[in-house]
Formats: C-alpha cells, structure tokens, sequence
C-alpha cells in the first residue's frame, strides 16, 4: 500500500516531464498560431482534445504548458530550497540573537502569501512569468526555512553531533557532514509537494493575468480563456483542469510515497 | 607532576534571575594521570554536566577547570586542539552516537579528519591504516568499514564508538553510561573490552554511571553526586565500604542485590 | 485451576512469519510471583502482551492462554475489553509514553475506575484520591490535577500501578516497571508494588532483564531466550545453581558482585554458544 504512492507519483510525474521533453521538439500543431476558421472544434482523431477559441488545437497547448510547469516548479523550488534551507540550518544551528532573527525574519516572509508577493512584484516590475516564479519562490522560502530548522534541532540534539564537536569537527563541517544528510530526506519530500503547490500558485497567477502574457501557453492561461465557453464548450475547461489537477496530484504523492519509502529506512534496525 | 585535571569550585548554572538551574555546584576534584574514576549518581545529579564540561562540550559558568595545567573554561575553540585530541569521550546511547548516515569507518576517522586535533604531532595522519589498527583493536572485522550503523547490534555500535574515541591516540577516555543501554550478555563484552583498553595504553578513564555495581568492578576511586554537589569522594573500597554521606548510604543500599 | 494458564503459545509476525515466540508453556496460581527473564529479542514482552490480548494486527498466534479458564487468544475484543484494567491489568516501562500526555493523573485512574466499577464522578474522585494516596504519593489531590509531564519519573510510575491496582485486579503484569527510574526511586516503588500485591491478594508476571530485581520480587521465576523458555524454576534454584547453559552464562555474567573487580568479566559465550555474537 505504501509503495502504492511512490509508483502511482512516479508514473504522474513522468508524465508531465515527458509531455514538457516531448513538447520541446514536437507538438501536433503550432500552440500559439491563431485559426479562428478552426474555432471550438469537438475532439475528433485530428484534434484529439478539440480546439479552444482562437483555433489553437488544445492538446498542443496542453503540452506546450508543461514546459512552464516545469519550468517554474524547478525555479520556484529551487529558489525556496536554496535559499531557505541554508537559512533554516543557520537558525538551527546557531543559538543567541542571530538565529531567533533569521527566524523572525522568514515569520514575517511566511505571512505573505505567494499571490500577494506576485502581484506587489508585477506591479513593481511588470508581470511576466519570471516575476511570477520568483515571487512564488521567495514565498516559499520560509517553508523550507522551517523545515530545515526543525530537521536541524533534531540532528542537533542527538550525541554524534557532541561526537563531532568532541572530534574537533569545524562548525561549517559539521553541518555539512552531519546536518545536510540527515536533513536531506525531509527536504527531498517538501521539493516535491512543494512542487505541486508552485504549479497550482503559476496556474492561479496565469489565470489572473499576473505572470506570463497572454500569448504564452500555460494551463491556468488556458483555464481564464476557457471561461467564456463554460458551457457551450466545456472541453476547454475540462482538459487544462485535469492536467493541473494530476500534475498537483502527482507531485503531492511522489512526495508522500517518497516519506514513506524514506521513513523506515531512517529508523535502524537493532 | 600535575593532575591530568583539577577541579576548583567549578559550577554550572542555567537559567535567568527568575529560574535558576544549579546543574552543578562547586566541584572539586581532581584527577591523576591513569585513574579509573568513577562518577556516581541518579538523574539530575550533574554528572553528564561535569562531564561535558570537562570535555569542553559545555562551559563551566565559574570556577576554574584546568586540564594539564592550563584553564579550559574559558579557552576559545581554536586553542582546545591539545584537548580534543587527548580527551575522548564514549556516549550511552549506541543509536544517538553515530551518524545514521556516514560509513562506519569515515564515523571511527572523523577525529582525524579534523585540522583542529592536527594541531598535536602524534595524532595519526594515515587515516587508512589507523582505522585499520582501531577496528582490529576493538574486534572488529576491517571489511565492515562501508556498512551503515543500522546493520550493527547494539554491542557492535558502542565498539564503533570506542574505536572513534580512540582514533586519535588520546589520553583520557570519558565514558557516559557506556553500557547502560546494552543487554547484561553484550555488557561484560564491552566492559572487558574497556578495560583491556585502558590498561594496555595506560588511559585514564572517567567513567560516568548510575549503576554502582559497574563502577565498582571498573574503577578504582568514585565521586557520587547529588543534585549538583560532589557529596563523596574516595579510593572505592572506602567508599563502598565506609561511605561517610547519608546519600551515599541510601544509594548504597537502593542497590537490588540478587538474592537466592 | 490455574489461574494463568498458557500452553503451546507460539506467535509469529508479519506475512514472513517472523518468530517471536515458540511452544512456551507455563501457569501461575492465584497470589503467585513468576519472573519473566530475558534480553531484548527473547519474546518476553510479547508473551506479557499476548496474555494480555494485546498484540499487534500483524501477529499470528496460535497455543492457549487460559485466564481463570476463559480463552484469552482470538477472544473478541468485548470480552477482553472487560477484563483488561479490571481482573487483568498491566504496568509498562516507560510511564511518559504509557500515560496520555493530555489528561490529568487523576482522570485517567477515574476513566479505568468508571469503565469496570461504573461508579459516578464524585464517587469515581474519592477512589481516585484514595488510591492515589494508597501508592504513596504526598499531595493526591495535587498529583490528581497534574499532568504527566508536570510529575517525576517515580511518580508516574506510581500513577500507573494507581491505574493497574485500583479495581483489584487477580493478576498484574509488569513490563521492566523499574527499569526507568533512578535506582533509589526504584526501590521504593518495588516495596510498594510488594505491599500493594499483597493487599489485593493479586498474582504478578514480573518481567525483567534485571536478575536482581526479579530476584527481589518473585519466588518463581523462567528464563526465555529466543522465543523459547529455556529453564523455570525457583528463584534459589534458577539463580543459585542453574542447569541450562545460557541461565549458566547469564547468572555469571550478570553476577558482577561476584567478579574480582578489574577483572575479565565472563560472558555468555563462555557457557552458551548458541548465541549470536554481542
């Protein structure tokens, strides 16, 4: 049952890498060019999801949006992992005024929420899909923060870090060497639902106009122009919703499957 | 020719003006080059304290610790290379003690590793064969130097954990409750195996434990502790015999002996 | 009649059957003190907890535990509901981790009077403060509103032979009670446990790896090694002159009162090679 989260996480996000690999050299048709004669088809074999208002066969765009799922779940990610666990480690290892700084300091970030940051940042620089990866990313920061500070006073509490520091070990070593690999599990697993959550905040601003410009493919673009064909053509909601909701889907339970499978190996065997 | 360590009015205290902890209280003491010392006491005593302290894991809040002559308490960390490399200690819990996630032979090399035990001429610099000469001297097979703790039993993790303590040739083996948390069968292994040890490179050993019976066979003075204050302090016979301490009578005799 | 009967207990874990325990067979008489020795892995505790319908979903168990002649393996759980905190209690080793962190001392000795005797709140607070006072704590009505992390080690583990002796149970089981505590803690709790087993007229299955301790309280006593039992008798027998060779070794090995001290300890393995390496 447990292994049961990692395959069917694995498998979902296969998916979507290969849909954001595949969409880099080949889709059905060209995502962006408009072909108002082709408007609102039905799904037929040629367009196998149909097509949207402006005649763009939707499975093309479909694919194209993978590649800015991917795209700024790797950015935003990446930009909350490296800047936070590092943080998160500093706060933990650290006592006396520093640390509680640094952690008062990524409080205060964790009450932003993601949306807000990418409005304040559109407004301040102009939307685009890097202000909107950079905001959801710096709004996730904390999380990792967190995360790793808790992960870190645990490693910290335990004898083989007085084991460390009795062999002489330099600070800077021991969080590399002792902190870092026992951490490392716990943020694997955040990276990963932290992904999902990154998708859905790009899908939300691309739906509100926050991030990427209209003519650029993403999913939650796709969702705000599917609106005024709610019901006439529903086939244009319905396909960027399923893809949005696995992938979110797919990485929330690679993360899960990947604690689990994690969580055992971490306890010995005596 | 000076202790090893001397002890004056040494204390240890946490807390604000509000709620002070007195975790130890004017200790002193001292210990000889080769002495099997041994440290009695129940939880909340202080010893795990004094003991840190005296491994420079914790910092005494006053008094004066000398280790060879010279004051430690208050030694910043880049001048304690003669003590960390001299001064080794052995913890209680075989589970906590070891990185779960390093090779056991890089967990036994780790003091060797580091630029501050460098500093002191003799500590070996072929970590490779120094691992070696340590695991054959704790009984255990060199080929199991890649495997992770959690494929060791409980015994064979507190070897890994005396060969760590030993890799850097020290002269003091601090050890905290070693054996508390084996098995009696895995105990006599590991006590036997400490005390080959201490005697064959002459160590002096402090020997941290609530188990009156282990110090006894293991050590030849004891201080028993009591809520933070050394309340007796003697050759073990003495005390074990004649203790002159209320506290020590009551311990002495909470002891369960096996009566058939 | 017996009142603890077990024959042919066998209990394996998981779908690859992993053996816990295998053919023990023993019985305890009514007021009776039978000592459980072993090490870790010996299936001591799991013996206590079969005895007490508590395993695991994961074990397979097959033998028989009969508990004043009524079958306690594949019972259902409404008829071991009744006799657990009633006629058959349990004391663990850990009282922080045995004890919900989140209610008083005092309701949960209530909530095990109020499940069995049934008696109304105000009723259920005098027999609490009663029993609380019985097991030697100063202030019970103080211990009553405290939580466990508010009390020591020694009084929690008092709270809990409170919870396992207030309806007078016929057998309490004890998991290395003592195990945790300071050892001067321990011994008080260990005469209370006497008293208390007296006063109730109650049989005790004492578990321990501690012989001196087992040798203390019990006046039966068996060793398991294992899964298996491997010697049973009194406690001058099985201590003073034991016959298998892992009592043998454990006896010597344990018996550091009797080693020269600075000496080479013996070991296990010098009587009992039928062991794994330490």
């Amino acid at each position: 049952m447990k292994k049961l989260s990692l395959v069917v996480g694995i498998v979902l996000v296969s998916i979507v890498v290969a849909m954001a690999l595949v969409s880099l050299v080949w889709t059905p048709f060209d995502p962006t060019r408009v072909v108002p004669a082709e408007a609102l088809q039905k799904p037929s074999r040629r367009h196998i999801m149909g097509t949207d208002g402006f005649g763009i066969d939707i499975f093309s765009r479909i694919l194209a949006g993978s590649r800015i799922v991917m795209l700024v779940g790797v950015i935003a990610v990446g930009i909350a992992a490296v800047l936070g666990t590092p943080l998160g480690m500093f706060a933990g290892m650290v006592k006396g005024w520093s640390g509680t700084l640094v952690q008062r300091a990524t409080d205060i970030l964790f009450a932003f929420p993601a949306l807000l940051l990418a409005i304040l940042l559109a407004a301040a620089v102009g939307g685009s899909t890097t202000t909107g990866m950079v905001a959801i990313g710096i709004a996730t920061i904390p999380v990792f923060a967190r995360l790793a500070r808790a992960g870190t006073l645990q490693v910290m509490s335990q004898d083989y870090v007085l084991a460390a520091r009795s062999a002489g070990t330099p600070w800077l070593s021991v969080a590399r060497r002792h902190v870092w690999p026992n951490i490392a599990p716990l943020i694997g697993v955040q990276a990963s639902v932290s992904f999902g959550m990154a998708i859905l905040a790009e899908a939300s601003l691309s739906y509100l106009g926050l991030a990427t410009p209209p003519t650029v493919p993403t999913w939650g673009r796709m969702l705000f122009d599917a609106q005024k064909f709610l019901f006439n053509a529903p086939n244009l909601t319905v396909w960027p919703a399923l893809a949005i909701a696995l992938a979110v889907l797919g990485f929330n339970v690679l993360g899960d499957g990947l604690r689990d499978h994690l969580d055992p190996r971490l306890r010995e065997v005596s | 020719m000076s202790p090893t360590y001397r002890l004056d009015s040494v204390n240890r205290v946490y807390g604000n003006a509000r709620s002070r902890v007195h975790a130890v209280a004017d200790a002193t003491f001292d210990v000889l080059d080769g002495q099997r010392l041994g440290i009695v006491g129940e939880s909340g005593s202080g010893k795990s304290t004094l003991i840190r302290m005296m491994a420079a894991l914790d910092r005494p809040s006053s008094g004066q610790l000398l280790f060879r002559g010279r004051d430690i308490s208050h030694l910043p960390e880049k001048d304690l290379g003669d003590l960390r490399s001299s001064v080794q200690m052995v913890f209680q819990d075989p589970r906590s003690s070891l990185n779960p996630r390093m090779k056991v032979g890089d967990i036994i090399t780790e003091p060797l590793r580091s630029p501050l035990l460098r500093q002191r001429a003799d500590v070996p610099t072929d970590r490779t064969e120094r691992l070696r000469e340590v695991m054959d001297q704790v009984g255990l097979p060199f080929s199991l130097r890649n495997r992770y703790p959690h494929e060791f039993s409980g015994g064979q993790r507190q070897r890994i954990a005396i060969a760590r303590a030993l890799s850097p040739k020290p002269d003091v083996l601090i050890a905290d409750e070693p054996v508390s948390a084996l098995d009696v069968s895995v105990r006599a292994h590991v006590l036997n195996l400490l005390l080959d040890l201490v005697g064959e490179y002459g160590l002096t050993m402090l020997f941290v434990s609530h188990d009156l019976t282990v110090v006894r066979h293991v050590c030849d003075s004891v201080i028993v502790m009591h809520r933070g204050r050394i309340v007796e302090h003697g050759p073990i016979e003495e005390v074990y015999n004649d203790p002159r301490d209320d506290y020590t009578r009551t311990l002495l005799a909470a002891v369960p002996k096996i009566r058939v | 009649m017996s009142l603890l009967s077990v024959e042919n207990l066998d209990i394996t874990f998981g779908r690859r059957r992993i053996p816990a325990v295998r053919g023990v067979s023993f019985s305890l008489d009514a007021g009776e003190r039978l000592g459980l020795i072993g090490e870790s892995g010996s299936g001591k505790s799991v013996t206590a907890l079969a005895v007490m319908g508590l395993l695991p979903e994961n074990a397979h168990v097959s033998g028989s535990v009969a508990f004043k002649g009524r079958e306690v393996v594949g019972a259902s759980d409404k008829v071991l509901s009744d006799l657990r905190g009633d006629e058959m209690t349990m004391v663990f080793q850990e009282p922080m981790t045995a004890l919900d962190p989140t209610m008083t001392a005092g309701r949960q000795v209530a909530e095990v009077v109020r499940l069995h005797a049934g008696a109304d709140p105000g009723a259920a607070r005098q027999r609490v403060l009663d029993i609380l006072a019985e097991v030697g704590l100063p202030d019970p009505a103080r211990a009553a509103d405290a939580y466990p992390h508010e009390l020591s080690g020694g009084q929690r583990q008092r709270i809990m032979m409170a919870m396992a002796l207030v309806n007078r149970p016929d057998l309490v089981i004890c998991d290395e009670p003592t195990t945790a505590l300071d050892v001067t803690v321990q011994a008080r709790v260990l005469a209370l446990l006497d008293e208390e087993l007296d006063a109730a007229g109650a049989a005790c299955l004492f578990i321990s790896h501690d012989l001196a301790v087992v040798s203390q309280v019990c006046d039966q006593v068996m060793v398991m090694w294992r899964g298996e039992i491997v010697e049973t008798g009194s406690v001058a027998q099985v201590l003073g002159d034991p016959q298998h060779g892992y009592t043998r070794g454990l006896v010597a090995t344990a018996r550091l009162d009797l080693a020269r001290p600075g000496s080479r300890l013996p070991v296990v393995e010098d009587y009992w090679t039928g062991g794994g390496r330490p």
